[in-house]
């Protein structure tokens, strides 16, 4: 194994495949997000049960909030691996070619250039994406533990948090719609005749992941979906109003 | 046709330190059937009979097949049609036009002298892995080694490369995926090739390593400018066969060979 991260290709498989791991990751995650469609509901909002669900998972076969973690852990094992791979591969990459002489842009697609903007910038996102809804730290709307519904709603009234999530939406799509196609390529599961089909799902597997993320917070925003059930959310903070 | 020229120089003979400088020349009187190497030739005609030093550049066989020339021509190697530097033609070229012309731009091809560089690294790449071991004596029975026509046309599409390093110029990494795909492409799918199917991937890699080259990132520049039109299909096949090479068993690696 450590000789395959030593060497150029197998290093650049490893950060493939980390990022196959987030992925997976992120579709999971707009599936889950959907949840909240359904509305603050009659009596607990759907998407409060899910994120319960997810602590229950596997009980009592395996501890409270167990399979949480390990995804926890996994995830955050991948980002490391992926973000230090392609530092080395890039501080690499660079040494390969003199300095002042860059490679003109005879047909390179503006998503490929931009991978290591659009990857700085989402792993910014995501660091004040935890800090808004997992660890409660960023309390400019009220967050609270086993709210999600009404975290979601009062966040989402505010314009410059729905512009936050969309623009983050944005760098995803890009990283991806090079990213996706480019795990097959690394790892060497494309072929002539699947290259297309590739390319093309890719970009579809974007729209689907941008447009399923971007509905919850426009839905909030746009007030389709009703305000939280007021017991949970007044009683959690009673100036949650003003 | 006239063209300003705008020629890389470098090394001049007097200081090995030299880092290079573009030097300006006026053409006139060009042939739009003249290629770019002709428009060279003529242009260091002149400079030996004004007794100064002739621009140097690499060429051979001038027909599109030996993969020495390497110019680099307004910053796309080879220039704008996709051809070998030589079967670049003025005809390609505006009147009047400013034309750069570099040598190519990577950290593994150092310049020898002008627009002449030192592409060494791509021979000890195929040192490293790129042969067959062959067996002598009389003829094998044909029918005993079939090869279909599929990976016949495989084979052959990616043993067209002519290993003039476009590729690795063209790269914004510097990398040499595409001729060391095409090289590995090439032979592990042949039946010839299958004895050192697995060392031969590694050891080319591991030399890729060893020579300072980059790695991929999926750009697709090199196929872009690659006078074969080698498509990065080779490259996945690299990094498959170097994946299955490695995942599945560990075989002696061809040691890697020291670089200059």
């Amino acid at each position: 194994m450590l000789e395959y991260w030593r060497s150029t290709v197998g290093k650049k498989q490893i950060v493939a495949l980390t990022g196959a791991i987030l992925v997976g990751y992120l579709i999971l995650h707009m599936l889950g997000n959907l949840n909240s469609a359904f509305g603050p509901g009659a009596d607990e909002a759907r998407v409060d049960w899910y994120a319960s669900w997810l602590r229950d998972f596997g009980e009592p076969l395996l501890p409270h909030a167990f399979v949480l973690w390990l995804v926890r852990v996994v995830l955050l094992g991948a980002l490391i691996v992926h973000i230090t791979g392609i530092a080395q591969l890039v501080k690499r990459y660079r040494e390969a070619r003199p300095a002042n002489f860059p490679a003109k842009r005879i047909g390179r697609s503006i998503e490929s250039i931009a991978m290591l903007g659009t990857g700085a910038l989402l792993l910014a996102f995501i660091v004040f994406h935890v800090l808004q809804f997992t660890t409660f730290t960023i309390q400019i709307t009220p967050v609270h533990e086993h709210t999600v519904y009404a975290n979601l709603y009062w966040a989402f009234q505010k314009w410059y948090f729905l512009a936050i999530y969309l623009a983050a939406l944005i760098l995803v799509g890009m990283h991806l719609r090079h990213g996706v196609w480019s795990i097959f390529q690394t790892l060497g599961l494309d072929s002539p005749s699947r290259n297309s089909m590739l390319r093309h799902g890719a970009t579809a597997l974007v729209v689907v992941l941008v447009v399923g993320f971007a509905s919850v917070p426009i839905l909030f925003f746009t007030d389709v979906l009703d305000p939280p059930l007021t017991h949970a959310a007044l009683i959690a903070l009673p100036g949650a109003f003003s | 046709m006239n063209f300003t020229l705008e020629i890389w120089r470098q090394f001049d003979g007097s200081d090995e330190s030299d880092e290079g400088r573009f030097e300006t020349f006026k053409v006139e009187g060009i042939d739009p059937e003249a290629s770019f190497l002709e428009m060279l030739d003529q242009l260091n005609e002149r400079l030996s009979n004004e007794k100064k030093r002739n621009i140097a550049f690499d060429s051979d066989c001038r027909e599109g097949i030996c993969g020495a020339c390497s110019l680099v021509i307004d910053g796309t190697p080879h220039g704008p049609q996709q051809v070998t530097s030589c079967q670049t033609y003025m005809r390609d070229f505006v009147d009047g036009q400013t034309i750069k012309v570099e040598p190519y731009r990577a950290n593994t091809f150092p310049v020898i002298r002008d627009l002449a560089v030192d592409r060494g690294a791509l021979d000890r790449v195929i040192q490293a892995g790129g042969y067959i071991s062959t067996t002598t004596g009389p003829q094998p029975e044909p029918n005993s080694m079939p090869v279909s026509p599929e990976v016949q046309e495989q084979a052959m599409d990616a043993a067209i490369c002519i290993g003039c390093g476009a590729c690795v110029a063209a790269c914004p990494n510097g990398a040499a995926m595409l001729f060391t795909g095409a090289k590995v492409t090439h032979l592990n799918v042949l039946p010839q090739g299958q004895p050192e199917r697995e060392s031969r991937v590694i050891g080319m890699v591991e030399q890729m390593d060893a020579e300072g080259f980059g790695g991929c990132t999926n750009y697709g520049e090199c196929s872009r400018v690659c006078p074969q039109e080698i498509t990065i299909d080779v490259i996945g096949m690299l990094n498959r066969e170097y994946r299955k090479a490695k995942v599945k068993k560990k075989p002696k690696p061809a040691r890697a060979m020291t670089t200059q």
